[in-house]
């Protein structure tokens, strides 16, 4: 526990909606090791979406406790959760997210002008982290010139432009093919393997769940760990 | 890449929507310019009046006659340092629509009280010799090509001489300058004798006297005393302070002021809406897009500012689009309309265009950045 990156104690979860209260989770416990590689399952509703918002600091626990780092991060104001995801969290969305109006390399500095870097070593950045993910070539493009894998490409750039230590991804294959989904996969292996992220990443797809470590199923807000080498 | 470009990409990533707004700021931008021009030039009068200086007239209106002893009898009013007078002629010059501000004058005083008129010394000279001389303001010069020296019959609508000719022949002395841009001089005067002995009927009557007082802490009390001392005469006056003589005549077309605020107003309040409309519209269209600015580390407070930038940065180009074309427009009408006075894009309606633009930008900004700083990231993505 003690190389955990995020640890989540004792957590519980409700949402209000109309009338009912929802309980996503009650009593959650958790711990993602540093350079772990997690693959999340589970039917809809089970809670994956809502564990992967409370990793990220987009939402907050309605019980527990989160640590990111050995800190508590549960407690923080939003104005420091948005600047603790900035510097530690990369997030993957299934339907890329990117903005139409900018080109690849503008869309991958967006999280850099966040920081403090001048535009030369935000250049640099970003000409890194499109290498990394292959699409150099592409910088000038807007996303509209690009197939749905390399726009996913750029936002696996975005996602580690600003080196984050954790990566979240949310089901970054679910709008793929098969071919460019493994293609994708790989790269998320690549960071993990490489460069160390740290991945969680939500998934329906078993195939896709294959490359990570381990699998989480969840259900009702409840998870079992089975590892599929087994 | 930068804040600012990132501000501009979002304002221009749907083109003929911003270009149509900022075609509708553009238009009220340059109506706002183009009557605030007009104003200036109808208020130049107003602005411009010595605030020691009263008009003396007829108490029934101005058009009505007084006796030329009152002069007299008004500069012995102690307090006041000058008095001159002033005869309506009705002038124009070859045809009736060549219309011209044109009045008979007590030449030394009324030169001395009005010193924003600028005359060369040499014409001064020669105008005061000369009782067949004639003053003539630069915009009518401009406009007829008058030079000193030249003979113009002037014709009156008003007034006869005595042979029954509704003409009267003068000579040029000099040309009248502004002191400052702002002062009109689209007139003409020459002497009151030459008129006084000339014409068929008046007599020794005047249009209306001008007082120069010494301080003007005592204009009230001077003010009482003159109309006082002409009360239950035949000749009953009404004395003003010069700006409150010159709004009144203003007046006569109606509250322009309150007609170009009604205007001004209306098309801003439309602008108001419309662009505010396309802001709340543009930003709901990019509720996800903020949200995955927000995840991705963009505070609540830098996506306000952001959106606030993108509403300013709208109202700045078609504010200064519309008061830039406006400011060009001032030129035309410096020329085109010099009979109403001197139009002129002043300064204070330049930072009071400024002064709007930023109020458009960042009320019409206000509410869908604040509805964005506010939004709730993990409703706007959908991920309950």
């Amino acid at each position: 526990m003690s190389d955990a990156l995020i640890v989540l104690k004792n957590i519980g979860k409700r949402y209000t909606r109309g009338k009912q209260q929802v309980r996503i989770f009650d009593h959650l416990d958790m711990a993602i090791p540093r350079q772990d590689f997690v693959a999340m399952m589970g039917p809809s509703g089970s809670g994956k979406t809502t564990l992967l918002n409370l990793l990220g600091g987009i939402d907050k626990p309605s019980e527990g406790e989160i640590a990111f780092e050995g800190k508590r991060m549960d407690d923080l104001s939003e104005g420091k959760l948005a600047a603790f995801r900035a510097a530690n969290v990369g997030f993957v969305f299934q339907f890329y997210n990117l903005m139409p109006m900018l080109t690849a390399a503008q869309n991958v500095e967006l999280p850099l002008l966040l920081t403090k870097l001048g535009p030369k070593a935000r250049r640099e950045r970003v000409q890194t982290a499109l290498t990394i993910v292959n699409l150099a070539d592409r910088a000038r493009h807007k996303p509209s010139e690009l197939s749905g894998g390399q726009q996913q490409r750029v936002a696996i750039a975005r996602a580690i432009v600003s080196d984050p230590k954790l990566l979240l991804c949310d089901e970054p294959t679910g709008d793929l093919d098969r071919e460019t989904a493994d293609e994708i996969l790989g790269m998320l292996q690549t960071l993990n393997r490489d460069l160390g992220k740290t991945i969680v990443m939500v998934t329906h797809d078993p195939e896709a769940a294959r490359f990570a470590k381990r699998t989480l199923h969840l259900d009702k807000g409840h998870f079992v760990e089975k590892d599929l080498n087994a | 890449m930068t804040f600012l470009q990132l501000i501009r990409k979002n304002l221009f990533r749907k083109k003929l929507r911003t270009a149509l707004t900022i075609f509708a700021i553009f238009i009220a931008f340059l109506i706002f310019g183009v009557l605030a021009t007009f104003q200036n030039g109808m208020n130049a009068g107003v602005d411009l009046a010595g605030a020691d200086r009263l008009i003396v007239t007829n108490k029934i209106n101005f058009t009505q006659p007084m006796p030329i002893a009152y002069v007299s009898r008004v500069a012995a009013v102690p307090g006041i340092a000058r008095v001159a007078h002033a005869s309506w002629f009705g002038g124009y010059y070859q045809e009736p629509k060549n219309f011209l501000v044109s009045f008979a004058i007590d030449p030394a005083s009324y030169l001395d009280i009005y010193s924003e008129y600028v005359v060369a010394p040499a014409q001064r000279e020669a105008f005061l010799r000369d009782r067949g001389g004639v003053l003539v303001g630069k915009v009518v010069a401009d406009t007829y090509g008058f030079k000193v020296g030249d003979r113009i019959p002037l014709k009156s609508s008003i007034w006869r001489q005595k042979n029954g000719s509704d003409t009267w022949d003068f000579t040029v002395s000099g040309i009248v300058t502004p002191r400052e841009a702002r002062v009109d001089t689209n007139f003409v005067m020459f002497h009151y004798e030459y008129f006084k002995e000339t014409r068929d009927v008046g007599g020794d009557t005047i249009g209306w006297m001008i007082v120069k007082t010494a301080n003007t802490k005592d204009n009230e009390r001077i003010i009482k005393t003159i109309d006082t001392q002409f009360a239950n005469s035949p000749f009953e006056t009404e004395t003003k302070t010069e700006q409150a003589f010159n709004k009144a005549f203003i007046e006569q077309m109606g509250d322009l002021g309150f007609i170009i605020l009604a205007v001004v107003g209306s098309a801003f309040v439309t602008i108001l809406l419309i662009v505010g409309n396309t802001m709340m519209l543009t930003v709901r269209e990019r509720t996800n897009e903020i949200a995955v600015l927000k995840t991705i580390g963009f505070t609540g407070e830098r996506i306000f500012a952001l959106i606030i930038g993108e509403s300013l940065l709208l109202a700045v180009i078609g504010g200064l689009l519309g008061v830039g074309l406006a400011w060009l427009i001032s030129f035309g009408m410096a020329q085109a309309m010099s009979s109403f006075g001197p139009m002129t894009f002043s300064l204070n309606t330049a930072l009071t265009s400024f002064v709007l633009i930023a109020t458009l930008g960042v009320l019409t900004g206000f509410v869908p950045a604040y509805r964005a700083m506010k939004l709730d990231v993990v409703t706007a993505l959908g991920r309950k």
